[in-house]
């Protein structure tokens, strides 16, 4: 196998073999060769090609759908609509990283009584093949009946505004539900302190509103689904998918199987970033297959998945926070509105959690509502509700440093949560590197240099994601030749075969190439959560690490057998060696790992390790980012001259692909930034359902990011990991808002701050 | 995508009975670029491709100083740029045929397709206008030419009747003094559709007088404009601040555009001023 060129490990990892260095990944050879599997080159004998048609409308109530001319199409072997489902109750199941109501999972798989968005699934053909199937979908006669679509998070709160859910009441954190029906489906409120008293003691009161749009996660593989209902009632499903188990368990209940019945084999994964969390297809594909006794596969192209899958919320938010002439933060009022699209469920809650989660502030109140819209139903995007919460918040922070002309990061400083600081929400942290990123990212080179030169500008921000833990599954065995083939659940989007496998080969004391890693179906390995929440090499690592410790252990069992001791007697060293009592002439026993592995044969046959992990704790992370600007005021074009990242990672297991994941969260970030938006018009169509209008940051639009790791390990993980997928997305809107304004001294209050917007705020205001 | 028949035609006279048997559902195939797009898309009902670019005429580069400057009209644009009497003597073909896409992109699309897809925001139009491009045309009734500038009637129309497609585009040869410069803006640096765009050619006599122009804006109207107006604020002076403001100003006022997700009227009235006004600066460095 390939090893990368070896580059020195971190002072923090310098302990370790494996960890901290940067071996070439696992799965690397078959995706650059283009042998990896994803979910499109799903070819199985006699396959039916199938595909959706989608409404027309934001907002209409079905008035009748008719099939029989697509039936009557050569070729066409099944169409569906919700009525060929089971009646779904209105249960709460999990999907990943939140729940939601099983009706409303199946109505936004394929609507029922009403279109809630343009591109909203209302029926599905499978037929030979995909132009049959593409004729199929146009025959379908739907009758609408417009309604006015609601649009706008503001307009849809409104008493009297048009509803989208007859049956929707605001819930409240007491439990209790509002008179009326209502778009805001909860209101959720944190405090601490004496708000009024903490803005009497302010000096300075600095308040702001502001508004983001949509924006979806941009990843390159489009959705897909495929399934196979076989005779005797058990169901294959084969997609790409962050969580094959949350799969499983969305499909089943919607087919009324039990999940024993459905198997979810996760293909390879161009990406997902959240969005493929929730299931669009796979439900699709089951039924048709369960109707046509064939298997069929369903993909999206582009305009489908900008229409129809889960962006992040557009949202309205207001700030006010009040600081004493020295830069002590004393009060914050937070008001978070989230466009939840067309189902409840808005990562409004995530987002009030963060708002304020880097500085220790006495007095917080943060509102946030989760507030439905005639817009696809939102789903999770990477640190899903923290880039806008925190862009709010950073923004007025921000602002206030200039205001009191204080240094940007040393106000950051000043008010750092640390160790033992409260959140508004309960949460108290443990061991943190808020500050250790503040103190890096002062002593960067870029920090140190001088920017020169007009219209341009610098600008700072902080970012902070929980990160989760939860359930991870994994097992290996050990070969003969003393390779240690690991199988895990956690499918791999961000280099986690090869984090996962380092951890395993650090405890066992190999290398990292002599593990192999699988990513298997959920018939053939424990319950994994989702790949998400920045989880997986924190869970999956302590799963890793579990099933080493577990072989280390049946390791030196083995050896107490040939050496015919007690098995107490035996250590199973770090280096790989095991030790055992001197014989009986006084000399030392040992083995080697690979000479052991090639006796587990003869003292009992071959072992396997395993591990189930829930981790209900994580490693919180914290990133501060700086950004240099240059602005053309002629156009209102905004390019980024250079972009450092820094982050605590806990500990860095492969340092190239955490410098990764902080690349791609900028690159997003500045994207969610400067460009990009779900574009409407007034009648609720998206207007830029392409990556030519949907315009995510191209290579030529972005410098070479520089990334800085901190690491401040987490005490709460053997080798002290936090995830690290998430954090980076967040700092970069406020960080280019502060260099914007600092170049042409505009502070921007809207997201995307687009050449447009950027005109429209300078030469062109009103 | 729809079922498609696909025919290869290997003269311009093939190519003319092709088109014209297959009537409204038959369209001319030069590099792709945008007509397959829009046939997998079906936003174009398309049954025959009529393939123009194995006919040798279609794919040429000829010049003399006497004649000038004629292309085949399917000539692929890396063939334009790559072109050393086209670097030279029409820099702003370079200058549109390098930004039109990226490079796959531009080893197939042509100015001809460009043209005859008649988008408002080509990015190859204004460039043709202001290099002063003449439009040959074939079909049933043999050839005709029309000023390029003539030649988009409204967003994806044109001029062409049955049967008829364009065979190739005749440009004089540069005067003496002669420089020419397009831009366009979009949001990012490349791979994008111009929210407005610019050309503009200008001849300076000796003393720096500017003794011609021509000034032509893009996606702010419905097609593709000549502002005469911007080149008569130009032309009889030389160039100073006062003169490329009012052409700039021209320009503006010429606007017609639309507010969509590319950008908003007020933003695109704006822009065809700003990109005036640079293109005639940068023109003029290229005269000079
Ligand atoms: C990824 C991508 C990026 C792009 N970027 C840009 C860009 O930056 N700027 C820009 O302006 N365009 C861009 N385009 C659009 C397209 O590439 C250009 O318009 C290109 O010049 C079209 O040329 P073609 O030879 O491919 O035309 P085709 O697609 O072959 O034809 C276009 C149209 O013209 C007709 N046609 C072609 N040749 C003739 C002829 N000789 N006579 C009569 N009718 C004819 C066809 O029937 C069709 O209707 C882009 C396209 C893609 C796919």
């Amino acid at each position: 196998m390939v090893t990368a060129q070896s580059q020195p490990q971190s002072a923090e990892t310098e302990k370790y073999n494996v960890i901290g260095t940067r071996p070439i990944r696992h799965d690397g050879v078959d995706k650059v060769t283009g042998a990896a599997q994803y979910g499109a080159d799903l070819n199985l004998p006699g396959m039916l090609a199938g595909r959706v048609l989608r409404s027309p409308h934001a907002h209409a109530r079905i008035v009748s759908i008719d099939t029989s001319k697509a039936e009557a199409l050569e070729g066409v072997l099944a169409v569906i609509t919700n009525a060929d489902f089971p009646r779904a109750s209105d249960e709460v199941i999990d999907t990943g990283e939140g729940t939601a109501q099983l009706n409303w999972v199946l109505d936004n798989v394929i609507a029922s009584d009403k279109v809630l968005y343009k591109g909203h699934a209302v029926a599905a053909v499978a037929a030979t093949d995909h132009h049959i199937a593409e004729d199929a979908i146009e025959l379908i006669d739907v009758e609408y009946e417009l309604l006015t679509p609601v649009l706008d998070v503001r307009d849809a709160m409104v008493d009297g505004s048009p509803l989208l859910h007859e049956s929707l009441y605001t819930g409240s954190m007491d439990g209790s539900k509002s008179d009326n029906p209502s778009n805001t489906a909860s209101h959720l409120q944190f405090t601490k302190g004496d708000l009024d008293a903490g803005f009497a003691e302010a000096e300075v009161v600095i308040e702001r509103e502001f508004e983001t749009s949509m924006a979806h996660q941009g990843y390159i593989e489009p959705h897909n689904g495929s399934a196979y209902y076989r005779a005797d009632g058990t169901l294959d499903i084969w997609t790409s998918t962050q969580g094959a188990f949350v799969v499983r368990d969305s499909v089943a209940p919607l087919l009324q199987l039990s999940p024993s019945q459905v198997k979810v084999t996760p293909m390879e994964i161009g990406g997902g970033f959240g969005g493929k969390i929730p299931v669009y297809l796979e439900p699709l594909a089951a039924l048709l297959s369960q109707k046509t006794g064939r298997p069929v596969k369903l993909t999206m192209n582009r305009e489908e998945v900008l229409l129809a899958t889960g962006p992040t919320s557009g949202t309205y938010m207001r700030v006010r926070m009040g600081a004493k002439r020295d830069g002590t933060l004393v009060a914050a009022d937070v008001h978070l509105a989230f466009e939840a699209g067309a189902y409840p469920g808005s990562p409004v809650g995530a987002g009030a959690m963060c708002a304020l989660a880097p500085y220790d502030i006495p007095n917080q109140r943060i509102d946030g509502y989760d507030v439905v819209v005639n817009k696809p139903k939102t789903a999770a995007y990477r640190a899903p509700g923290a880039p806008q919460s925190e862009f709010a918040t950073e923004s007025v922070l921000n602002e206030l440093a200039e205001e009191l002309g204080i240094d940007p990061i040393e106000i950051r400083m000043k008010n750092a949560a640390e160790e033992g600081a409260q959140r508004a929400d309960g949460f108290t942290y443990g061991v943190v590197g808020n500050v250790e990123c503040m103190t890096a990212a002062q002593e960067s080179p870029h920090w140190q240099s001088e920017l020169e030169g007009p219209n341009r500008g610098r600008g700072v921000a902080q970012g902070f994601w929980f990160n989760i833990g939860f359930e991870s599954s994994a097992y290996a065995q050990v070969n003969g030749d003393g390779t240690v083939p690991l199988v895990l659940g956690s499918t791999d989007i961000g280099g986690t075969r090869a984090s996962l496998a380092m951890q395993l080969a650090e405890t066992l004391g190999i290398s990292a190439e002599e593990v192999r890693p699988h990513v298997v179906d959920t018939n053939s390995v424990g319950y994994t959560q989702v790949t998400g929440g920045s989880r997986t090499t924190f869970a999956g690592g302590w799963a890793a690490y579990e099933t080493a410790m577990d072989i280390r252990r049946q390791m030196e069992e083995r050896a107490a057998v040939i050496w015919e001791c007690d098995a107490s007697d035996v250590t199973y060293g770090d280096d790989a060696i095991i030790r055992g009592p001197a014989d009986e002439d006084g000399n030392d026993q040992q083995l080697t790992f690979k000479e052991l592995a090639a006796q587990l044969a003869s003292t009992g046959g071959h072992i396997v390790g395993r591990a189930d992990v829930n981790k209900t704790s994580s490693g919180p992370a914290f990133a501060t980012h700086i950004v240099d600007v240059e602005v053309d005021p002629d156009t209102g074009k905004v390019d980024i001259l250079r972009y450092t990242a820094v982050q605590d990672a806990g500990t860095a297991i492969h340092p190239a692909y955490v410098e990764g994941q902080m690349q791609g969260g900028v690159a997003q970030g500045v994207g969610m930034a400067l460009n990009e938006e779900y574009y409407y018009d007034d009648s609720g169509d998206l207007k830029n359902a392409s990556l030519l209008d949907y315009r995510m940051p191209t290579a030529l639009d972005l410098p070479m990011i520089e990334p800085i790791i901190v690491e401040v390990p987490n005490p709460g993980h053997p080798y002290g990991v936090r995830g690290v997928g998430e954090v980076p997305i967040i700092p970069p809107a406020p960080a280019v808002r502060a260099a914007i304004a600092n170049a042409i001294g505009v502070h921007m209050s809207e997201l995307p701050m687009s050449p447009r917007a950027i005109l429209e705020a300078t030469v062109l205001e009103e | 995508m729809q079922a498609v028949k696909y025919a290869r035609a290997g003269s311009v006279e093939e190519a003319v009975s092709l088109l014209q048997d297959g009537g409204d559902t038959a369209r001319p195939l030069a590099g792709g670029t945008d007509v397959i797009v829009q046939a997998r898309e079906r936003t174009r009902d398309i049954n025959l491709f009529v393939d123009i670019k194995h006919i040798p005429e279609l794919i040429s580069i000829e010049y003399s100083a006497d004649s000038g400057l004629t292309i085949g009209a399917a000539t692929p644009c890396y063939q334009l740029y790559g072109d050393s009497t086209i670097s030279e003597l029409y820099p702003a073909l370079v200058d549109s045929t390098s930004l039109i896409g990226g490079t796959a992109i531009q080893g197939r699309a042509s100015l001809g397709g460009n043209l005859c897809n008649s988008s408002p925001a080509a990015d190859g139009i204004p460039s043709l206008i202001v290099l002063e491009a003449q439009v040959e045309i074939a079909g049933p009734n043999g050839r005709r030419t029309v000023a390029v500038e003539d030649f988009c009637t409204s967003p994806g129309r044109n001029v062409l009747g049955d049967g008829e497609f364009v065979v190739k585009l005749h440009f004089p040869a540069p005067a003496e003094g002669s420089g020419a410069r397009f831009l366009r803006f979009i949001p990012r640096n490349e791979m994008d559709i111009a929210v407005a765009n610019a050309a503009t050619q200008v001849r300076l006599a000796a003393d720096g007088t500017v003794t011609w122009a021509r000034v032509s804006v893009g996606a702010i109207a419905p097609t593709p404009l000549l502002v005469s107006d911007a080149a008569d604020a130009l032309v009889g002076q030389p160039l100073s601040e006062e003169t490329i403001a009012a052409a700039a100003a021209a320009s503006s006022a010429a606007a017609n555009p639309i507010t969509d997700m590319r950008g908003s009227i007020r933003q695109r009235v704006h822009l065809a001023g700003v990109l005036t006004e640079r293109t005639i600066r940068q023109a003029a460095e290229r005269a000079a």
